[in-house]
């Protein structure tokens, strides 16, 4: 890969300062995806800024009747919770069911949202669960962060902080995971949530989506089979050797009805 | 920007304390392989795929090919080489290996050994389906896993002191 400059400020303050000052920099945060992009030279920052010495960024805090993950925070420190299994254990599993052991111990929630790589987990667990995504200038509802393929609606020199989950009154985390990378063929988050029934669905399409359609069924009457009958049209899905845009409008279905089975 | 700036890192690599000025893009494997001539840890895939590169950061493991140096700094690293017994002989884990017939090529078998190391610590007795799991972040293009799977179970027999 490319030199670059490294820089391994402190506090958010100090990164926020580091990234608006110019040049194509780019935050570091658990390097899974970044570092391997780096190298197959599809990303080359002139300045990497390591989010790893911040530590305001780290840790799980119950605030009320919300989790607040900081955005450093890695996906075995999630899926070890005692609170996040207790109270959301539907996302403590999403994050322990995210690629292997090594991507767990140094991947990132807040890397992952802001990578928002197609067929990642956590998008459907915050989409799903209707989580908030706060930065250093801003709260983001989990509905206006999600723009598209690798897209969010992060701005320039934004830096999320931390990512706040309601407890759900039940919800589970079902996935089709491609058997080497357990990457998501499709995943999906059903939940029954305060502010009403979400379905999300990651890895089918280029982002994260929600199934109105089957949200409206189960806010009717919770149960498996209320959304057996709904399908999405595979037209705006994806195709690739994993899975055709039709096999995977099947998936959808399926892991839909095996997550409203699973919810708890 | 062109020219290679340099940082100091204090890394604690297998309970000895290595201070170097590195590059940024001084992967975590090319230290131990080139800085250091810890050449135990394989780079396979060196883009954070096949595992080969697996060492143990505080205990836990993650893969050195998409780490940087700088990114250890402070922290403690364990490799290959310091899995072995005080004398350099292999230790039980790596006996199970050789024992199981479970390295045939040899290359993803350091990343192996870590990551079973790692599973073995929190897990004395696992089930297969969790020595499964606990490798899922491994490539092996010779075994199949059988092999590897049964150099666990003995191990894990071994350390509870129930014959595999």
């Amino acid at each position: 890969m490319y030199a670059f400059n490294y820089q391994n400020p402190k506090s958010v303050a100090d990164a926020a300062a580091a990234l608006s000052k110019g040049g194509d920099a780019k935050l570091l945060a658990g390097g899974q995806s970044l570092i391997a992009a780096m190298k197959l030279r599809l990303s080359a920052p002139t300045d990497l800024i390591d989010l790893g010495g911040i530590k305001e960024l780290s840790g799980i805090k119950v605030e009320g009747n919300n989790i607040s993950i900081g955005a450093m925070t890695r996906h075995a420190e999630v899926a070890r919770s005692k609170e996040v299994q207790a109270k959301i254990p539907a996302l403590a599993s999403l994050a322990g069911g995210i690629g292997d052991r090594m991507v767990r111990n140094m991947g990132t929630i807040g890397g992952s949202l802001a990578h928002n790589d197609p067929v990642a987990d956590y998008p459907a667990g915050v989409l799903g669960l209707n989580a908030t995504v706060h930065t250093n200038k801003r709260k983001i509802a989990a509905d206006d962060f999600f723009k598209g393929m690798f897209e969010t609606a992060l701005a320039a020199g934004e830096i999320i902080v931390s990512v706040s989950f309601p407890v759900p009154k039940r919800a589970a985390y079902i996935k089709f995971k491609n058997p080497a990378s357990r990457y998501a063929i499709v995943g999906v988050l059903a939940a029954e949530t305060a502010s009403g029934v979400r379905v999300a669905v990651t890895g089918a399409a280029s982002s994260v989506f929600r199934v109105a359609a089957m949200e409206k069924a189960l806010a009717a009457k919770w149960s498996a089979d209320a959304v057996a009958g709904i399908s999405v049209p595979a037209d705006k899905l994806n195709s690739d050797l994993h899975a055709s845009a039709e096999y995977r409008a099947h998936l959808i279905t399926v892991m839909a009805r095996r997550a409203v089975e699973a919810a708890k | 920007m062109s020219d290679d700036r340099v940082y100091p890192v204090s890394i604690e690599v297998n309970g000895t304390l290595r201070e170097a000025q590195v590059p940024a893009r001084l992967t975590l494997v090319d230290f131990l392989r080139d800085t250091l001539r810890l050449t135990g840890t394989h780079a396979g895939c060196e883009h954070g795929i096949c595992g080969a590169c697996s060492v143990l950061l505080d205990g836990e493991p993650v893969r050195s090919c998409i780490m940087y140096a700088v990114q250890a700094d402070g922290r403690k690293v364990t490799t290959i080489e310091g899995l072995a017994q005080p004398d350099g002989r292999p230790g039980a884990l790596q006996d199970a290996f050789c024992e199981a017939h479970a390295t045939q090529c040899g290359y993803c078998t350091p990343g192996m050994v870590i990551a079973a190391h790692a599973l073995l610590e929190t897990n004395p007795a696992p089930a297969e389906q969790e020595i499964r799991e606990a490798i899922g972040g491994n490539l092996c293009r010779c075994t199949g896993y059988q092999q590897i799977v049964d150099a666990i179970k003995l191990a894990a027999g071994k350390n509870t002191g129930n014959a595999a």
